[in-house]
C-alpha cells in the first residue's frame, strides 16, 4: 500500500526563530493523525507547510496525487497545487470566518469550490450544496442566508460542507472545535467522526484539545517547543505516555 | 509655439502608449499597464479612451465620439472638440464614415466593419475587483485562470433575484482564456463584442490599464448551462422617434405626472432611419 502522505525531515524557521524542526511521519489512506501541543509549539506551522499555505525552509512532502502517484507537493507549481487545494485536499480553519465568504450565501460557499473546478450547472449545483447542508445537519431552507445569520457552530459546519464536497481524500483541521461551547463542540465531533467514517476520509487535525484526539484521532504527535517528542497510537500514548510533557499535558486535563 | 504637438501627445507618450496597445491585442483581454498621462480633463471623463485615441489618430483618420450612444452629450461633444482642435482630423457623426470612435458606454448598433478602431473608456478594468480586494490576488487569479469566484457571483444572482441580475460591465471571457470587464456597455452589447471585424481598444486612464480585442476575436458572456446569457433591454417597447425594435432604448422621464417615452440611445442609429423613413415618404 502507497501511503497518502509522506512527510520527510520537515523544518520552518522564521528568521533565527524556529518553527518546527526535522518532523517526519506517514499518513495512510482512511487513518486520522492527531498533533497535540500547547501554543507556540510549532502545530500551526506544520499544518501549514503541509497544506502548501507556507513553504518550509527543508524537507519533502509527498501526496499519493490520483493520477500521477506520489508527488513532493512543495515542488509543484502554483496551479498544481492549487488544484490539489481545491479537489483532494480540504483545510478546515479554527475561525470559520477564515474559511467562508462571509458575504456570499450559504449555497454559494458550498458551491464554490465545485464551480472553482468547473461546474456550470446552476441546478446541479444548488442541489449538491442542498444535499450537504443537510449532511452537516443546516436546515437546507437557509441555503440563501449568508454565514452572518448563523450561529458559530452552524458556520464551522458550513465550513466542513465546503470543504467535503468535492469529495477530498486528506483534510487539515486546524482546532476545528476552537471557540465553541461544549454541547455544540461534542455535537460538532459527533457530525465530523461520522463523515470521516462514512467517507474514508484521511484527516490531520490539530488541536490542544485531548478531548478532540481522543474521539477523531486513529495515530497521535506531540510537539513541543517546534520538535516532535512522541509519537504512537493514540490511546497509547494518552494512557501511557513516556514523555515528560505529555505526562504534563495528560495530567492537565481538567476533570469534572 | 502656439500649436500642440500632433493629437496633443507628444510622440515618446504616443509610442509608450503604442507599445501598450500592441502587447494588449497580442494577448486578447489581458490587462497591460502602462504609464497614464494627466489630461486637460477630469478622471472620469474618459481619460483612458482620450489617450488610446490620441495614439491610434492619424491625419487622415475621422472620429467620431459617443457617450451612451450618443453624439450631442457634453462629454462626446468636449472630446470631439477636443481632437477636432489638436490633431485637426475630421470629425463626424455618422458610425459608417469613421475610422476611429471613441465611446462611452455603448457599442454603436450599425455594425463595424473591417478597418474600423472602437476605443472604449473603461472606469474599473478589473472584473474581480468587488470580489476579490487583493489586487496581487487577482492578477494570480488571471494568471492561473482561477475564475470560479466569478462564477460565485453569477450564482449568488440567481439565488437572490432568480436570474443573473448583472445589466451592465457583464463579464465575459476572451478566446477562451482571460475574463474580461467590457466596460460599462449594457449587456445587451455583449454579442457585438464577439467576433467583430473592427479592432476594439479600452483604455483606463486612472487604474493605468489597457486591453483590447484583435477583430474577429471569439467573445463568451458567463452564464449557467440551465440559466444562458441574455441579451436583454427594454421588453416590448420600440423607439418613439424612429419606431426601431431591434436597437438598445433609452427611458426618458417626460413630465412629472408618469409620463415617459423611450428612444433609441444611439442618435446617429435613429437619425439615418428617420431620414431614410422621410425618403421613403417622399
Amino acid at each position: 500500500m502507497i501511503p497518502l502522505l509522506q512527510v520527510e525531515g520537515l523544518s520552518k524557521f522564521y528568521g533565527h526563530h524556529l518553527g518546527c524542526a526535522d518532523v517526519n511521519f506517514t499518513l495512510w489512506p482512511g487513518e486520522v493523525m492527531g498533533i497535540v501541543g500547547e501554543s507556540g509549539s510549532g502545530k500551526s506551522t506544520l499544518l501549514n507547510c503541509l497544506a502548501g499555505h507556507m513553504a518550509p525552509d527543508t524537507g519533502r512532502v509527498m501526496f499519493d496525487t490520483r493520477d500521477l502517484g506520489p508527488r513532493d507537493t512543495l515542488a509543484m507549481s502554483e496551479p498544481e497545487r492549487r488544484w490539489l487545494a481545491r479537489t483532494d485536499w480540504a483545510f478546515v480553519h479554527q475561525n470559520p470566518r477564515d474559511g467562508l465568504r462571509m458575504n456570499v450565501s450559504a449555497g454559494g460557499n458550498v458551491g464554490d469550490r465545485l464551480m472553482a473546478v468547473g461546474a456550470r450547472h446552476y441546478g446541479d449545483i444548488r442541489a449538491q450544496a442542498s444535499d450537504w447542508l443537510g449532511r452537516v445537519e443546516i436546515d437546507a431552507g437557509r441555503i440563501d442566508e449568508r454565514p452572518r445569520a448563523f450561529s458559530g457552530g452552524m458556520q464551522q459546519r458550513l465550513q466542513i460542507a465546503r470543504n467535503l464536497v468535492t469529495g477530498p481524500r486528506l483534510v487539515f483541521m486546524d482546532e476545528p472545535t476552537g471557540g465553541l461551547d461544549v454541547s455544540v463542540q461534542a455535537r460538532l465531533l459527533d457530525l465530523l467522526r461520522g463523515l470521516v467514517q462514512r467517507l474514508g476520509l484521511s484527516a490531520v487535525i490539530v488541536t490542544h484539545d485531548l478531548a478532540v484526539v481522543r474521539l477523531l484521532a486513529d495515530r497521535l504527535m506531540v510537539m513541543k517547543d517546534g520538535h516532535v517528542v512522541e509519537e504512537g497510537l493514540t490511546d497509547q500514548v494518552l494512557d501511557d505516555p513516556q514523555h515528560a510533557y505529555t505526562q504534563l499535558l495528560v495530567s492537565s486535563v481538567l476533570q469534572v | 509655439m502656439t500649436e500642440y504637438n500632433f493629437a496633443y501627445l507628444d510622440e515618446a507618450t504616443k509610442r509608450m502608449l503604442r507599445r501598450a496597445i500592441l502587447k494588449a491585442v497580442a494577448i486578447p483581454g489581458y490587462q497591460v499597464p502602462f504609464s497614464s498621462r494627466e489630461m486637460p480633463m477630469p478622471y472620469g471623463w474618459g481619460t483612458g479612451g482620450v489617450q488610446v485615441t490620441a495614439a491610434c489618430l492619424v491625419p487622415e483618420d475621422t472620429l467620431k465620439v459617443i457617450d451612451q450612444g450618443a453624439d450631442d452629450t457634453t462629454n462626446a461633444v468636449s472630446i470631439r472638440k477636443f481632437f477636432a482642435r489638436v490633431a485637426h482630423v475630421a470629425t463626424t457623426e455618422a458610425t459608417a464614415e469613421a475610422s476611429v470612435i471613441q465611446t462611452r458606454h455603448r457599442i454603436p448598433e450599425r455594425p463595424l466593419t473591417d478597418g474600423q478602431i472602437l476605443v472604449f473608456q473603461v472606469p474599473i478594468p478589473e472584473p474581480l475587483r468587488f470580489l476579490e480586494p487583493r489586487e496581487t490576488e487577482t492578477r494570480t487569479m488571471h494568471a492561473l485562470e482561477d475564475y470560479g469566484l466569478m462564477q460565485v457571483r453569477l450564482y449568488e444572482d440567481i439565488a437572490r433575484h432568480g436570474e443573473i441580475a448583472r445589466a451592465y460591465a457583464y463579464p465575459v471571457r476572451v478566446e477562451g482564456r482571460y475574463i474580461m470587464d467590457p466596460s460599462p456597455i449594457p449587456k445587451f452589447d455583449n454579442p457585438k463584442l464577439d467576433n467583430s471585424p473592427a479592432l476594439q481598444l479600452f483604455g483606463a486612464g486612472r487604474e493605468s490599464r489597457i486591453y483590447a480585442l484583435p477583430p474577429h476575436t471569439r467573445v463568451e458572456s458567463l452564464d449557467f448551462e440551465d440559466y444562458p446569457f441574455t441579451a436583454s433591454k427594454a421588453a416590448g417597447q420600440r423607439c418613439a422617434i424612429c419606431g426601431a425594435e431591434d436597437s438598445y432604448l433609452d427611458e426618458v422621464i417626460t413630465d412629472d405626472a408618469g409620463g415617459r417615452m423611450f428612444v433609441c440611445s444611439d442618435t446617429d442609429y435613429c437619425a439615418t432611419r428617420v431620414a431614410a423613413q422621410a425618403e421613403d415618404a417622399a
